[in-house]
């Protein structure tokens, strides 16, 4: 279905996904055809608007929210940086609360303004996974104060794909009259998520882990969260984030999100028999490596541990054999440390240098599992027998 | 991103593996960093008539280890010492900022080596200085680049 290069194998779905062609039918007439300005007043801007609040029906209907409380967003990033910043200021100023609690392996889009937060004037307390990779109920009440205003924790982490226990941690928030807000990007439509059903105040999605294109996010705001807008402008998406609207982005969204409802049962059972060939075949057939994270995870989601190897130096090789995954090491990214997801986590530096990140998702096959199972053991091998210390730390 | 020359040295490093009845043996780096490099040399006459290395560590650090080795091979002691970083990494045509850490590895490699053949043999060390055992070395310091998580 997707256009594919000559034994090209992605497996990096958690990093981003490819638009599936029935979101783009659905989306390209809002790019073309029907490209008012949903504003507008005739007859050619009331068609987008009512394309963009039948997406915002759609998507509401699928995330058990009111239509109302979605606010598009430019994407993922926005959304979390919105409901930090915007729901803590407010509650600040309404109720005196100024101690926010985050949990250690959010994505870099919750950590970074709750340390912005930090430096302006609100205290900061960092709660750890433990070891299984899950922030457990017991560790965030004891981070919890009387003035907490807001806590965040990701519903499903996006290095090791562990699902977090929100209906509790939600509660447990609550408890103490703090706000609870998750960034749910990684989750959505891949397991059942349902905002009042967990009982969350604010939830971060974006269309582009769901094969959906970039740049399109949500957020969703409980009503009468309160919520100060980062973007000031026209007074768009009821005053609480101003810019025209990306209509076709909208459409995207709710034709992605319907997509992946449709097909999550069938599709947790087929990624999961995929992702346990995946790991059995390392770890059965590689000596010296292991999976991290035990808790319940994403279907599709494995975080391996080669020992002994570096992770640039594996995702380079893989790639030229044609196969794309990720890895939580230092010399990835431009950053020279070590994932703070496997930190969190517990997993000492040396050994997360050595962590592929394999993402399975739609357009996954049993043939790209067969070609990753073949071709990692030969690069592991030849990078371990260029390693001077692998004998002396690994060895028989 | 990488240099081609980069990518070349990677995917077909030079000289990898150990002498056996080396010379001189320099080992640098750290797992806890990432990047380990050991490397072994023969030398002639004040010449170095052979050089072989290891290495852990990410696309940079192995095409620097394998550079150097093509680098300083009949070079004398003396000059293959003075080898800079960023000789290195004009020679594999530039290294990304954050990667320009990798090369300290294989230039104090190699001064650890030649050290080690000249101390063996009751000589001075050229005590060329090793930039990668200052305290004050921070391979973070010439990137502002945050960890881009997806
Ligand atoms: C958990 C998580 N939160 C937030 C984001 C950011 O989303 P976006 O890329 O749409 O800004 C991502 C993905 O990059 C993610 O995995």
């Amino acid at each position: 279905m997707m256009h594919r290069m000559d034994r090209s194998v992605y497996m990096d779905y958690a990093a981003t996904t490819p638009v599936d062609p029935r979101v783009t039918d659905a989306m390209l007439p809002y790019l073309t055809e029907h490209f008012g300005n949903p504003n507008s007043l005739y007859t050619l801007g009331r068609d987008a608007y009512r394309a963009l609040e039948s997406a915002r029906e759609s998507i509401a209907a699928g995330v058990g929210a009111q239509p109302q409380e979605l606010v598009f967003t430019g994407c993922g990033t926005e959304s979390d940086n919105s409901a930090l910043i915007g729901i803590s200021q407010m509650a600040a100023e309404r109720k005196s609360r100024r101690h926010i609690v985050v949990s250690a392996f959010e994505h870099h889009a919750v950590l970074h303004p709750a340390e912005w937060l930090a430096k302006n004037g609100f205290d900061l307390t960092i709660v750890s996974p433990r070891a299984d990779g899950v922030v457990h109920p017991g560790d965030l009440r004891a981070a919890l104060r009387d003035d907490t205003a807001l806590v965040s924790v990701m519903a499903a982490n996006n290095e090791i794909g562990t699902i977090q226990p929100l209906a509790e941690l939600a509660e447990a928030a609550h408890e103490r009259g703090a706000l609870f807000h998750t960034d749910a990007v990684q989750a959505l439509g891949k397991i059942p998520f349902d905002v009042s059903e967990v009982g969350v105040d604010a939830a971060s999605f974006s269309a582009h882990k769901i094969y959906g294109p970039k740049g399109a996010g949500v957020l969703y705001l409980k009503k009468g969260t309160p919520f100060r807008p980062l973007l000031m402008g026209g007074g768009q998406e009821f005053k609480k984030r101003s810019g025209t609207q990306n209509v076709a982005g909208a459409v995207a969204f709710a034709k992605a999100l319907e997509l992946m409802l449709a097909e999550q049962a069938d599709e947790a059972e087929r990624l999961s028999a995929l992702r346990d060939r995946v790991v059995g075949g390392v770890l059965d057939g590689i000596a010296n490596t292991r999976l991290n994270g035990t808790g319940p995870k994403l279907p599709g989601y494995a975080n391996l541990i080669m020992l002994g190897c570096e992770g640039e130096s594996m995702l380079l090789q893989l790639d030229s054999k044609g196969i794309a995954v990720s890895t939580g090491s230092a010399c990835s990214s431009g950053s020279l440390e070590p994932s703070h997801v496997l930190l969190a986590i517990g997993c000492p530096a040396e050994e997360a240098h050595g962590s592929l990140r394999v993402t399975l998702g739609r357009f996954t096959t049993d043939e790209d599992v067969d070609r990753f199972l073949e071709v990692l053991p030969p690069i592991v091998e030849r990078l371990r027998s260029m390693n001077p210390l692998y004998e002396r730390m690994y060895g028989a | 991103m990488y240099s081609e020359k980069v990518m070349e040295h990677f995917n077909n490093p030079h000289n990898v593996g150990v002498i056996e009845d080396a010379d001189g043996v320099g080992e640098v780096g750290n797992p806890v960093c990432g990047d380990v490099m050991k490397i072994t040399i023969k030398v002639d006459d004040d010449r170095l008539t052979d050089i072989k290395f290891q290495t852990l560590g990410c696309g940079a650090a192995i095409a620097t280890s394998s550079i150097i080795t093509e680098m300083a091979r009949g070079k004398t002691l003396e000059d293959a010492a003075r080898i800079t970083k960023q000789e290195v990494a004009d020679e594999l045509g530039g290294l990304p900022p954050a990667k320009m850490h990798c090369s300290v590895l294989a230039t104090d490699g190699l001064k650890v080596a030649i050290d080690d053949y000249l101390t063996q043999h009751g000589r001075e060390p050229l005590g060329e200085p090793l930039i990668s055992s200052d305290p004050n070395f921070d391979p973070h310091a010439e990137t502002h680049d945050d960890a881009c998580d997806l």
